[in-house]
C-alpha cells in the first residue's frame, strides 16, 4: 500500500506521519509537496500536522488553497482514505471535507500531553481493528482543537455515527460534545486532533496508535484481494 | 485605488474564550461595567481597480479566505483612495 | 536616534555622540588609530554594536580563557555559530545556549521567542538538523502581577515558536528568587545532530564569490540590540521598546528546511546567521575568519521599509535573515532551491582580498572598515576583581541546622516551593513529542532523545543552583556543572561537552567580576574532571535592576551520549519490591538551600562542599552499574534534599510507595540537607549482589505498593505521607500561585 504524506510549507509532523507509515506499519510511504498536481498511484493521503502557513489569518486557512487539495478532494470522492492529524484535520474543516471548524482551547494555552480516547465507532476503515468503546492513549499537541459545530450538524454527526473519538476524562480544549476526531458521511475521510503518529512504538511511550493506521491497511488489502 | 477595512468577529452563537478572558480581567481591575467582550480581526487592504465591482470582490474574499463563515461574520469599509 | 540628517565625522568627535553608542573616548580613539581617519556616522555604528560586549567579550574574555575547549571528540569550539562534537558513526552533535534577558524583560513574549529563534538559526546554520530544545529560566516569586506576566508570557514565547517550527522543547530548569524579579533571566539551548561531511563554517572565503542575503527583508527593528543588551535595565529601559524584534516563526521553517538543503550543495562556502548586529556581525565576522573582506551593495537588502539609511540596515536585528558565501556563477543554483521555499535569495555583494568592509549606498561608499577590526580588535578588558564584604561573613559562619517541628508539614512545603514543584504547567504548553524521538519527557533528570536509525540517544539537560554560586562562587560553578553530569549520568549516559551562558550583573563592579572569576574557576575545574569541555557558549552581563544585581547564573548546558537506548534510565521507582539505595554521604550542609530559604526567608553561610573526585568515582559507578543492566531507576539528590529525591521518584510511578530507614544524628539533616554528590538509586531483587559490587552504595529502604513514602531517621518515624497527598501539593503548587 502507498501512502502520500502531503507537505504544505510550515507542516512539521510529516516527519513522524512518514515513520509510521514506512517504518512502524512497513507500508510505501513518499512526501508530496503542496504545489504538486498530482495524486496517482497513491492509495491513502495523511494530512500531517504543524502549522501550514504559520497557521496566520486561521488554522489551515491558506494551506487548503494549496494546489494539492484539489487533488486530495478528487481522493476523497474516489473513496481513498484520508486521515488530517491535528492541522490536517483543520485543513480538511476549511477545505469543506468534514463540517465544523476549530476554536482556540477554553484554556487558550498550548496543551501537549498524552489523552484518553474513546473509540466511539469501530465499524470504520480507520478503527475496524479497536473494540467499540475502547479508551486508548493518544498524544494530543496542539492551541486550537476547540471543535465546533452547529446543532444540526452536531445531530447529523451522531445520527450517521461520524463521531469516531471522544476525549475520556476531561476534555482538554472544551470541543462540542467532548470530540476527538471525526469522519464523513462516506465513511473514507477521518480528521482527528490527537496524533496517533506518535503513538505507534512503546519506546516512545505507547502504541495505541498503530491500530489505526493497520486498519487501514487491512481494509485495503481486503478490497484489493476481491478486485483481484 | 480602494483601501478596504474588513472586519471579521466570531458569530455571536459562538463561544469566545480570548473575549471571556479579558472580559473576566477587565472586570477584575474594577471595570464592572463591561458586559461583555468579543474579539476579533482587523485587515486593510489595499486593493487596485479593475473591471470588476470592488465590493463583490471584497466579499468573495471574505467568504473564501479572510473569514470562515462556520464561526465567523464579516463586514467591511470601502474608500477610494488617491494615488500620490 | 533614528536621525535623517547624521551627525559629521567631526560632530560626532566634538558632541561625543559615540557615547550615546556605548562607545568609550578611549575607545572612540583607537578608532581614530585604526582608520586613520574619524569615523563618519555608519563607522561608528558597526564599531559599537561589534565592540559591544554582546558581541565581542571585551569584559569577559580573560575569563573565558580559563575553560577547557578541546578534547579528543570536540570537532568545533567557541567560535563558530555552534560547537560540534564527535558521537561515532560520522555523527555529531552541535548545540549552544545562548540569553535573551533584555528583551524579555521588556517583551517577553517576543524577546523570549526570538531568542529561541535565535539560537535555532545558530544551529542550522552549521548545517545541523535541530532536533531539540532547552531552556533555563529565572524569575522573581511570582507574588507580583509583573512578574507572573513575565513567567507565563516568556512561557508562552518559548512555546509559541518552538511549537510552530516544529522542534521538540524536551527539557529545562526553571528557579525563583527574589534577585529576578526585575531582571528575568531566558537562556535557550538548541540541540542539532548533523554528518561529519555537512559541517558548514561562516566564512567567507574565495575572492569574487557572491554574498547573498536570504529570508525575512530588513525593517528598523532591533537596531542597537546587541548594545542594549549590554547596558543595565534601569525605568528608562521601558522605552527603548523598539529594540525588541518580533518573530516569525513559520519564516524560520523555510529558511531552516532550505538552508538544510543548500548545505548540501558544493556551491556553499560558508553561511552565517544575522543574529545579534545582523548584518554588520555577519558580514564582518565571515570576512574576518577566512582573512577576507566583503563589499556589499546595500542597495540591494531586501528592505521592508522605506527610507533606510546604510546606518539603520547594518544595525537592524530583524530576525529569520541568513547571509551565505556562494561560489560565483553558481548562484542561480541556490536562488532556485530557496524559490521551492518561496524564500529569495538576492546578491548583495562580493568578497574581496583587501578584508576591508565596504559599503556601497546609492552610489556612494559609506563605510570602510577593516573587518578584523570590528570582529577581532575589539579592546580587551582586564577589570578590577574584589572580594565582596558578604563573602567573608558567609566563610565564617558554622552550618547551621534550621530548627523544624513537623518534618511531614516541612516536606510538604520543600514541594510547593515553586523551584521545586512540578513544572507540568510550563512543559503542558511545549511540543516536546514533535519529530517521535523523544524517549525520555520533560521532568526526569535529563531529556533523552533517540537518534533515529541508530541505538544511540542524546541526553540532554541544563542546570545551575545561583545560590550556592552567590554565597561561593568557585564551588557554586564545580556544582553546576557537576550537577548537570549527574543528571546526564543518571539518565545512562557519559557527559560530552557543555555549553554555558554566563549570567552576571555589572562586570565594572569589583564584586562582580570576582563572582565571574570564580565561577569561571570552579566551572573549569569540573569540565577537566568530568571530561566535559565547553565548546561554546554566551555572556550575558549586566543583569542589573536599579543597581542591583542578579545571584551569579553560569547556567550548565550538558549533552552526553547513551551508547544503547537499554541503557536508559528515569527517576521514577519501577517495582514493588525493588531495593532503594542511597550513595554518598550527608552532611549538615544548608547554606543556600531550599529548606534554609523556607525556613529563614533568606540564605547564608557557606555553599555545601564539593570533592570532585568522589563525585567523579560515584558518576563512574552509576554508570557503569546502569551500563551491566543493574539500576531500575537513578535520580540524583538536589534542592530539598534526599525526603524531596523520594518524593520526586514517586510522582510518576503509579501507585507505588517506598519504605526507607536512614541513618544520622539529626532527622532535618537526613532528610532535608543539599549535600553534594548524593543519589538515590533503586534496584531488583535479584541485581542486588551485583550492583552492591559495583557501587558503593547503601541500601536504605524497599519501594512498595501501598502510596506511601514513610521515612524512619535513627529508628524513628519521621514521615509517613500519602504519594496523593505530596503530589497534590507538588502538582498544584505553580497553577496556585498563578491564579
Amino acid at each position: 500500500m502507498r501512502f502520500a504524506v502531503i507537505v504544505f510549507p510550515g507542516s512539521n509532523c510529516d516527519v513522524d506521519m512518514y515513520h509510521a507509515a514506512k517504518d512502524e506499519l512497513g507500508e510505501e510511504a513518499e512526501y508530496v509537496w503542496h504545489d504538486e498536481t498530482s495524486l496517482d498511484g497513491f492509495d491513502a493521503v495523511l494530512l500531517p500536522g504543524g502549522f501550514s502557513f504559520g497557521d496566520y489569518l486561521r488554522t489551515g486557512a491558506i494551506a487548503r488553497f494549496s494546489p494539492i487539495m484539489n487533488e486530495i478532494v478528487k481522493a476523497a470522492e474516489a473513496g481513498k482514505p484520508v486521515l488530517g492529524v491535528c492541522n490536517g484535520f483543520q485543513v480538511l474543516l476549511e477545505a469543506g471535507l468534514l463540517p465544523g471548524a476549530m476554536r482556540r482551547n477554553e484554556s487558550l494555552k498550548f496543551i501537549c500531553r498524552p489523552v484518553n480516547l474513546t473509540v466511539k465507532n469501530n465499524e470504520t476503515i480507520f478503527t475496524s481493528l479497536y473494540k467499540q468503546d475502547e479508551v486508548i492513549q493518544i498524544p494530543i499537541a496542539h492551541g486550537e482543537g476547540n471543535y465546533y459545530c452547529d446543532d444540526e450538524t452536531l445531530a447529523v454527526l451522531k445520527d450517521n455515527k461520524q463521531i469516531v473519538f471522544t476525549y475520556e476524562g476531561t476534555n482538554p480544549n472544551g470541543s462540542i460534545e467532548n470530540i476527538a476526531g471525526i469522519i464523513n458521511k462516506q465513511g473514507n475521510v477521518l480528521g482527528m486532533m490527537p496524533h496517533p503518529e506518535r503513538a505507534v512504538d512503546p519506546l516512545l511511550g505507547g502504541a495505541d496508535g498503530l491500530k489505526l493506521f493497520k486498519s487501514i491497511v487491512k481494509q485495503w488489502r481486503e478490497s484489493h484481494a476481491v478486485k483481484a | 485605488m480602494y483601501k478596504v477595512k474588513v472586519y471579521v468577529t466570531l458569530r455571536e452563537s459562538v463561544l469566545d474564550p480570548q473575549g471571556t478572558a479579558v472580559k473576566k480581567s477587565l472586570q477584575s481591575m474594577s471595570y464592572d461595567a463591561v458586559a461583555d467582550v468579543r474579539i476579533g480581526k482587523y485587515m486593510e487592504l489595499t486593493i487596485d481597480k479593475t473591471d470588476r465591482d470592488v465590493e463583490e470582490v471584497v466579499k468573495e474574499m471574505c467568504e473564501r479566505l479572510l473569514s470562515n463563515p462556520v464561526i465567523e461574520d464579516y463586514r467591511y469599509e470601502i474608500e477610494e483612495s488617491v494615488v500620490l | 536616534m533614528l536621525l535623517k540628517l547624521e551627525p559629521s565625522p567631526e560632530q560626532i568627535k566634538s558632541g561625543k555622540v559615540y557615547q550615546e553608542m556605548g562607545i568609550s573616548d578611549e575607545e572612540f580613539k583607537r578608532i581614530e588609530e585604526i582608520l586613520g581617519r574619524l569615523p563618519n556616522y555608519t563607522e561608528t555604528g558597526l564599531f559599537s554594536v561589534m565592540w559591544s560586549e554582546h558581541c565581542s567579550y571585551k569584559n569577559s574574555k580573560p575569563v573565558l580563557k580559563k575553560f577547557p575547549v578541546t578534547g579528543e571528540r570536540v570537532l568545533q569550539g567557541p567560535g563558530e555559530g555552534a560547537g560540534i562534537v564527535d558521537i561515532g558513526d560520522s555523527q555529531a552533535v552541535v548545540f549552544k545556549i545562548e540569553s535573551h534577558n533584555h528583551p524579555s524583560a521588556i517583551e517577553p513574549y517576543q524577546g523570549a521567542a526570538t531568542g529561541v529563534g535565535g539560537i535555532i538559526r545558530d544551529v542550522f546554520s552549521m548545517g545541523a538538523r535541530p532536533i531539540a530544545l532547552l531552556n533555563s529560566l529565572r524569575f522573581g516569586e511570582l507574588k507580583s502581577a509583573r512578574g507572573k506576566y513575565l513567567f507565563e508570557e516568556v512561557v508562552a514565547g518559548i512555546a509559541g515558536y518552538g511549537n510552530c517550527i516544529g522542534i521538540p522543547t524536551v527539557g529545562g530548569e526553571i528557579q525563583f528568587d527574589p534577585c529576578y524579579e526585575g531582571n528575568p533571566l531566558v537562556n535557550a539551548m538548541c540541540v542539532g545532530v548533523i554528518d561529519h561531511k555537512d559541517i558548514k563554517k561562516g566564512q567567507a572565503h574565495g575572492v569574487g564569490n557572491t554574498v547573498m542575503y536570504v529570508g525575512a527583508k530588513t525593517g528598523r527593528d532591533g537596531i542597537h540590540g546587541a548594545t542594549f543588551a549590554s547596558e543595565e535595565l534601569n525605568e528608562q529601559s521601558e522605552e527603548k521598546r523598539p529594540a525588541v524584534q518580533v518573530g516569525d516563526p513559520f519564516m524560520e521553517k523555510l529558511l531552516l528546511e532550505a538552508c538544510l538543503e543548500v548545505v548540501q550543495s558544493d556551491a556553499l562556502v560558508g553561511i552565517q546567521d544575522m543574529g545579534a548586529a545582523g548584518l554588520t556581525s555577519s558580514s564582518a565576522e565571515m570576512a574576518s575568519k577566512a582573512g577576507s573582506g566583503i563589499e556589499m551593495n546595500l542597495d540591494l537588502v531586501p528592505q521592508r521599509e522605506t527610507g533606510m539609511n546604510a546606518y539603520e540596515m547594518m544595525l537592524s536585528e530583524s530576525q529569520e535573515r541568513m547571509l551565505l558565501v556562494v561560489q560565483k556563477g553558481r548562484e542561480q543554483e541556490i536562488a532556485s532551491l530557496f524559490e521551492k521555499y518561496g524564500l529569495e535569495a538576492v546578491s548583495i555583494g562580493h568578497v574581496t582580498d583587501d578584508k576591508m568592509l565596504r559599503l556601497v549606498h546609492q552610489g556612494e561608499v559609506v563605510a570602510e572598515v577593516p573587518a578584523d577590526a570590528l570582529a577581532e580588535d575589539a579592546p580587551v578588558y582586564y577589570k578590577p576583581s574584589k572580594i565582596p564584604e558578604y563573602y567573608h561573613a558567609f566563610q565564617a559562619m558554622e552550618n547551621e541546622i534550621p530548627a523544624v517541628e513537623d518534618m511531614e508539614q516541612t516536606l510538604i512545603n520543600l514541594l510547593k516551593q515553586p523551584t521545586i514543584a512540578s513544572k507540568e504547567w510550563v512543559y503542558d504548553q511545549y511540543d516536546y513529542m514533535v519529530r517521535t524521538n523523544t524517549i525520555v519527557a520533560p521532568g526526569s533528570d535529563a531529556a533523552l532523545v533517540r537518534i533515529r536509525g541508530t541505538e544511540k540517544a542524546l541526553a540532554m539537560t541544563t542546570d545551575c543552583n545561583s545560590r550556592y554560586i552567590y554565597l561561593d562562587p568557585e564551588t557554586g560553578g564545580k556544582i553546576a556543572v557537576a550537577e548537570a553530569a549527574r543528571n546526564i549520568v543518571c539518565s545512562g549516559a557519559e557527559p560530552l561537552a557543555i555549553t554555558d551562558c554566563l549570567n552576571f550583573g555589572n562586570p565594572e563592579k569589583p564584586e562582580i567580576f570576582w563572582q565571574l572569576e570564580k565561577a569561571a574557576d570552579g566551572m573549569s575545574a569540573a569540565c577537566r574532571m568530568f571530561n566535559a569541555p565547553v565548546i561554546s557558549g554566551n555572556v550575558s552581563l549586566y543583569n542589573e535592576t536599579n543597581g542591583t544585581a542578579v545571584y551569579p547564573t553560569p547556567v550548565i548546558g550538558m549533552v552526553g551520549l547513551v551508547r544503547d537506548l537499554k541503557h536508559a534510565t528515569t527517576q521514577e521507582f519501577k517495582q514493588d519490591g525493588d531495593l532503594i539505595y542511597l550513595l554518598g554521604e550527608t552532611k549538615a550542609e544548608f547554606g543556600g538551600s531550599e529548606l534554609q530559604k523556607l525556613i529563614h526567608g533568606e540564605i547564608f553561610g557557606k555553599a555545601p562542599s564539593l570533592n570532585l573526585e568522589v563525585e567523579k568515582e560515584y558518576q563512574n559507578q552509576i554508570l557503569t552499574a546502569i551500563r551491566a543492566g543493574v539500576v531500575a531507576s537513578a535520580h540524583d539528590v538536589s534542592e530539598g534534599g534526599v525526603a524531596v529525591a523520594l518524593a520526586e521518584s514517586l510522582m510518576g510511578a503509579n501507585g507505588l510507595g517506598a519504605e526507607v530507614a536512614l541513618e544520622g544524628e539529626a532527622a532535618v539533616t537526613a532528610l532535608f540537607s543539599e549535600s553534594q554528590s548524593r543519589f538515590i538509586l533503586s534496584v531488583k531483587a535479584e541485581h542486588q549482589a551485583e550492583f552492591e559490587r559495583l557501587t558503593d552504595a547503601a541500601l536504605i529502604g524497599k519501594v512498595t505498593d501501598t502510596s506511601k513514602l514513610t521515612i524512619m531517621v535513627a529508628g524513628t518515624e519521621e514521615i509517613k505521607l500519602e504519594v496523593n497527598q505530596m503530589k497534590e501539593a507538588w502538582k498544584g503548587a505553580i497553577p496556585c500561585l498563578l491564579n
